[in-house]
């Protein structure tokens, strides 16, 4: 191409005159230009596979996804509507190796180069959950939340339950089936949310944190029935991970059929194979309870009552007036025995301490009578009526 | 003592309390002392046993984000 100089005489400023296709137009439009370049983009390879590693994804109007593919020395920037993201049901985290099938074109309003992706593959063979579940999972690990040692244990006798489930469905009623069966008096708090779907990972964190606010919960149930691996996934999401993380009570998940591992069941402190499972877990069983209660009331009874034939006995070896004293005596604390056997409960618990007197005891719980049962050094306690204070031998 | 392991402590100290009467080196004082410690852990452990059934309850937030507690119809 030749050019004329500026301001010739022929008056068309950039027109050569040397015949190229466009030598009788003007100057061209910034949409013409605009549109051939597109044009060019979309026909110059049409849809192509292209491999590289995805950056900087963003999601935007409710699934569409917005980020660059690259290697080690180019990106482009991609798009991937909501349409196609909607089949893919994770997004790959940073930095993920893929396939991605794609149509280039331009965005002449942004004068911006695009790949229209339709498809995307990872390139390792698995999955892009299994990649995403990998990822997070990392990312959990590395912050300590899967610490075997952060796991706390479930109290006892728990007196209120929050359950973090679907209000639909049979999860609570499973749940709240085998809580009244085993132990009716233990309070159940639904704190419903989504569990799949969409909303299910902001509703789950939501949920998780009105636990929090909640007064008097002692245990934290997060539960969803059995499904399809794709309804699952909220659950493997790491805001839900990290909510189930910071509730400060300890947590049961109970995600899915048995076989299902979230990882949400791998941030609780203890995981159930079902919800009705974790109810078991949970719940104490009020019969068994109430047998160990039975055997230690039989045991305490008899206990004293030995204690007080041995007494007697003693007493029988002591000549008749030692014994008449002593027999006096003990007639008088057998009353307060019979008093208290007979569930009289005028008499105020650590009678004796009260009135001042203490009981020391080595720390296997032997009775100290003399300075010799303790070498110097030796802790021991005294108990007194109103606790023990810990002591030590000089 | 209400909360979640005030059981626990109870059933734990009058297992402690059994062993220390069914040992022989204490004497009738500190016997009955302990027993009537032991009559009382029993009678605070049987209240809990012996609750009424609990409501289950549903959290509801409302809209300042305030939460409250409804029955729930199971």
């Amino acid at each position: 191409m030749t050019r004329r100089s500026l301001g010739g005489p022929s008056g068309d400023l950039f027109d050569d005159g040397a015949g190229s296709k466009r030598s009788t137009r003007a100057a061209l439009t910034v949409t013409e230009l605009a549109a051939e370049l597109k044009h060019a983009a979309e026909t110059v390879t049409g849809q192509v596979w292209v491999k590289g590693e995805v950056i900087g994804l963003k999601e935007y109007g409710g699934g569409t996804w917005y980020f660059a593919i690259r290697d080690a020395e180019s990106q482009l920037r991609c798009v991937m509507w909501r349409s196609y993201t909607q089949r893919m049901k994770v997004a790959p985290p940073e930095g993920t190796e893929v396939y991605l099938l794609a149509t280039p074109t331009v965005w002449p309003q942004r004068g911006e180069l695009r790949l229209t992706a339709v498809a995307m593959l990872p390139t390792a063979g698995v999955g892009m959950q299994q990649l995403a579940f990998e990822r997070t999972r990392e990312v959990l690990e590395r912050d300590g939340l899967l610490d075997p040692g952060r796991k706390r244990p479930l109290p006892s006798y728990p007196r209120a339950v929050a359950v973090v489930t679907s209000p639909d469905g049979v999860v609570m009623h499973d749940i709240v089936t085998v809580a009244r069966r085993r132990w009716p008096s233990v309070r159940l708090v639904l704190v419903p949310a989504r569990v799949q779907g969409e909303e299910a990972v902001d509703q789950l964190v939501a949920a998780l944190g009105m636990v929090e606010r909640l007064s008097g919960i002692d245990v934290c149930i997060v539960a969803r029935g059995g499904g399809a691996r794709d309804d699952l996934l909220a659950f493997n999401a790491e805001p839900v991970c990290r909510a189930v993380a910071a509730v400060t009570v300890p947590t049961v998940s109970a995600v899915g059929h048995e076989t299902d591992v979230t990882l949400t069941d791998l941030v609780a402190d203890l995981r159930a194979p079902t919800p009705s499972a974790a109810a078991e877990l949970v719940v104490p069983d009020r019969r068994a309870t109430a047998a160990a209660l039975a055997s230690l009331a039989s045991r305490l009874a008899s206990g004293l009552s030995r204690r007080t034939t041995l007494t007697n006995e003693r007493l029988a070896r002591l000549s008749d007036r030692a014994a008449a004293a002593l027999k006096a005596n003990l007639a008088a604390r057998r009353q307060v025995f019979e008093r208290l056997a007979a569930g009289l409960e005028a008499l105020s618990p650590l009678a004796v301490l009260s009135r001042g007197y203490g009981i020391a005891q080595l720390e296997n719980g032997t009775v100290i009578r003399r300075p010799a049962q303790v070498t110097p050094g030796e802790r021991f306690t005294v108990r007194v009526a109103e606790g023990t204070i810990r002591a030590r031998g000089e | 003592m209400t909360g979640p392991d005030a059981l626990t402590g109870n059933l734990r100290r009058l297992e402690e309390i059994v062993r220390m009467l069914e040992r022989d080196d204490l004497d009738l004082d500190q016997a009955l002392a302990l027993f009537e410690e032991g009559v009382g852990r029993l009678r605070a452990a049987k209240e809990r046993l012996t609750e009424a059934e609990a409501r289950v309850a549903r959290v509801v937030e409302d809209a300042a984000g305030v939460l409250s507690l409804t029955d729930l119809d199971d």
